[in-house]
């Protein structure tokens, strides 16, 4: 069985997107030529697409997040799909409902897909095979493992900036260890070629074996940030900050956070990405965080294209009525 | 009841016997081999040419979980597991609910095991109250009551003063301490190896510190108190191999590795499967070679089933949150025969593994066909495949990742001092 197998259909399609570790790279390009397309809609510069009319889109979320759901939220409505939105740690199973009790019975309200956030990793692609067949599942990240719309978001970022990933080094900075996002971005950079993708952490922050992942490891981040055409800092938990991880949010932007000094390392045209929220002084200066370097802004607005595009790509794929966008 | 068992190969890897021979039973000891004894007249007679006839296998860790978890399994359901897969002694482990650091529990068990009577279960006694890991349960009178020794159940003891008082207290009263080494701090939280597939799949590690750590204490502390110890459930090449140097020092120690960790590894997680979620965790090829040649050479001198059973629920969640453990009675002669297929024992070495090593360390007289021994026996097919599927498993439990595998031997009559408790035809 191939990583990715229950995500695919027959014809080597997307039904589900719950990681993008497995896929190749004519799936990426497909997300990333229909989130283009869509991208006007996106923006608001197109009134919304007819795609999905009457179709239910679920944003299951059994861990809190206001920003993430929002912007699926966003991508359904565009799309004219009806949304609902499931906020779970505070319903059911707080009253001991599993969690298999709980997506039977949201599925008997005759949805078409549930956008699954969820702590444990593994989630999505658990949930993936044991609902209702008619049903696609969007993993909107799932504990350490992925984030794969967030990664999506990103390349789209990068293309639109850089073109070909061939010749592109990127460094990804920070809590690589409790990140679904830097798992997912690592599959998507390799899969799409890029030159060279580095991480770069203190050990406390990066998992066992983080190598085998196909990436350079550094532990200095002026060594890391050198040449580089893409930087991407990961959020810090708050709660990580000060104990067995790190000593201190001090020292840590000390050594790890992200200065207009250091960013003087990478290449004169790099650009800075944060899947947010950032924590300002701790990963990153204020002053890069807000600089001409910074496309964070950008990555939030991408983030709805790249979500409509792959709730109309799965969708399409299991409803041949569904057309290319208007 | 005297039976004879005609013509098979009677393999006794604990008098290094390998012949087609007959076997010979009375009054449920072995009464002979070869030829009958002199007045003896078999009331019943089996033709077991063609098949292998060794001792009933003895397993030195396996979850029945009665008293206290029911809904997943019984005495009854998996003892009857046991017998249909040649598996004659069960060792269990104390952490049943309530835990066995009382005589009256120790008592219970027996009697429910007794009123099955499809095996034989052994118990250890819990090596502190509650498995709290602060007080000394009651280890002399749990031995009084028929304890073959004493653990923790893979529950640390964190404080290391309290390990070495236990340690001296149940050397005092002649008891192996049963320890499954796993530190609480490098593990908490653990789901898999920490390794290339944790790292992919965004599980928390459990490094092989986890286990070395307390492999590292434990002999430090069985070096100072001269207490016998036993390390259950090894899954790291380095465990062994500290391990082996402690016995060439002289230390009384041994171990055993669970049947599953020689013959899968951190890949078979595959993507997320619950049913390889076990603990310790399967770890990297290069562990599960070396636990291979541990067995082989000796070092680790017996392979147990780790046998833990589950209802379908308690892994029908994301893996994270499913139950660590999988349903292993079912599986443990034919993996023992993959062993041999595979090079690693041959066929006397496989079967001394689960028979005369295990018995040897608990110092029982199970595990022997020797003249005189209880007739504990199991008969099978060595040539005939099983799929396992769920229509075959015996236990009750069937959260194996061994599902769809097909393994050799068919067992085909289990004798419990010397009456059958389980039959079929191939």
């Amino acid at each position: 069985m191939t990583p990715s197998s229950i995500q695919l259909d027959a014809d080597g399609r997307l039904r589900h997107f719950l990681t993008v570790e497995g896929l190749k790279r004519r799936h990426l390009v497909e997300i990333l030529d229909r989130a283009e397309a869509l991208s006007g809609v996106a923006e608001r510069r197109m009134t919304k697409s007819p795609t999905l009319h009457g179709k239910t889109v679920v944003n299951l979320f059994f861990e809190n997040s206001t920003r993430t759901r929002t912007t699926f939220e966003l991508a359904a409505k565009r799309l004219s799909a009806d949304v609902l939105n499931v906020n779970i740690s505070t319903s059911s199973t707080h009253k001991g409902e599993t969690l298999l009790d709980t997506i039977r019975n949201i599925e008997a309200m005759q949805v078409d897909m549930f956008v699954v956030r969820h702590a444990v990793s593994g989630a999505a692609e658990f949930i993936a095979r044991h609902v209702a067949p008619h049903i696609a599942v969007l993993n909107a990240g799932d504990g350490r493992h992925a984030h794969p719309t967030q990664a999506m978001l990103d390349m789209m970022t990068i293309r639109r900036h850089k073109g070909e990933f061939a010749n592109l080094r990127v460094a990804i900075v920070g809590d690589v260890l409790h990140s679904r996002v830097a798992r997912s971005d690592i599959h998507a950079l390799n899969i799409l070629g890029t030159g060279e993708v580095r991480v770069v952490a203190p050990k406390t922050l990066l998992p066992a074996d983080v190598g085998t992942l196909g990436v350079h490891v550094f532990h200095d981040l002026e060594h890391g940030l050198r040449g580089v055409d893409v930087v991407i800092m990961l959020r810090l938990q708050r709660e990580r900050m000060s104990g067995a991880l790190l000593p201190s949010a001090s020292e840590y932007f000390q050594q790890y956070g992200l200065t207009a000094e250091r960013l003087a390392l990478a290449q004169p045209d790099a650009i800075v990405m944060h899947p947010g929220p950032i924590n300002r002084g701790v990963e990153m200066d204020s002053a890069v965080v807000d600089g001409p370097r910074s496309v964070i802004l950008e990555q939030v607005t991408h983030g709805i294209a790249v979500r409509m595009a792959v709730m109309a790509i799965v969708l399409g794929n299991r409803h041949p009525d569904i057309t290319e966008e208007t | 009841m005297r039976i004879t068992l005609q013509g098979g190969r009677v393999i006794d890897p604990a008098h290094g016997l390998d012949a087609v021979t007959d076997l010979h039973i009375a009054d449920g000891r072995i009464a002979g081999l070869g030829a009958a004894p002199a007045g003896f007249i078999a009331e019943r007679s089996c033709d077991v040419s063609g098949r292998i006839v060794c001792p009933g296998l003895v397993d030195l860790c396996a979850r029945l979980r009665e008293p206290g978890a029911e809904h997943k399994a019984t005495i009854a359901s998996e003892t009857h597991a046991a017998a249909a897969s040649g598996i004659t002694t069960l060792v269990m482990p104390p952490d049943t609910d309530p835990v066995i650091d009382e005589t009256a529990v120790v008592e219970s068990i027996r009697r429910r095991a007794q009123a099955a009577g499809f095996a034989r279960v052994l118990v250890l006694g819990a090596l502190t109250r509650g498995l709290g890991g602060e007080v000394l349960a009651e280890m002399a009178a749990l031995k009084e009551a028929g304890c073959v020794g004493v653990g923790n159940a893979g529950v640390p003891v964190p404080n290391s003063m309290v390990m070495k008082r236990a340690m001296e207290y149940a050397s005092s009263h002649g008891l192996t301490v049963f320890l499954t080494p796993m530190d609480p701090w490098l593990s908490a939280g653990g789901q898999a190896h920490d390794g290339q597939v944790a790292a992919r799949l965004g599980l928390a590690g459990i490094p092989v510190a986890a286990e070395t750590a307390a492999v590292g204490r434990e002999l430090a502390l069985v070096e100072e108190t001269g207490a016998r110890a036993h390390f259950g459930r090894l899954s790291s090449a380095r465990a062994v191999a500290m391990i082996a140097r402690a016995r060439d020092r002289g230390l009384p120690v041994s171990c055993d590795v669970a049947a599953h960790q020689l013959h899968l590894t951190e890949v078979d997680l595959g993507r997320f499967d619950a049913d390889a979620h076990v603990l310790p965790p399967l770890r990297t090829a290069r562990d599960r070679d070396a636990l291979r040649r541990g067995v082989a050479a000796g070092v680790i001198e017996a392979v147990c089933s780790d046998h833990q059973p589950h209802e379908p629920d308690a892994k029908l969640v994301p893996f994270g949150d499913t139950e660590p453990g999988l349903s292993a009675l079912d599986t443990l002669l034919g993996l023992m025969l993959k062993l041999v297929d595979e090079g690693v024992l041959d066929l006397p070495g496989a079967i001394e593994r689960v028979t005369a090593g295990p018995a040897r360390l608990l110092g029982i007289e199970a595990g022997t066909l020797a003249v005189g021994a209880p007739a504990d026996v199991c008969v099978f097919a060595p040539g005939a495949h099983r799929l396992l599927d769920a229509r075959t498993l015996a236990s009750r439990g069937h959260n194996t990742p061994f599902l769809g595998w097909e393994l050799r031997g068919v067992v085909t009559l289990t004798l419990l001092d010397g009456r059958p408790v389980y039959q079929r035809e191939v």
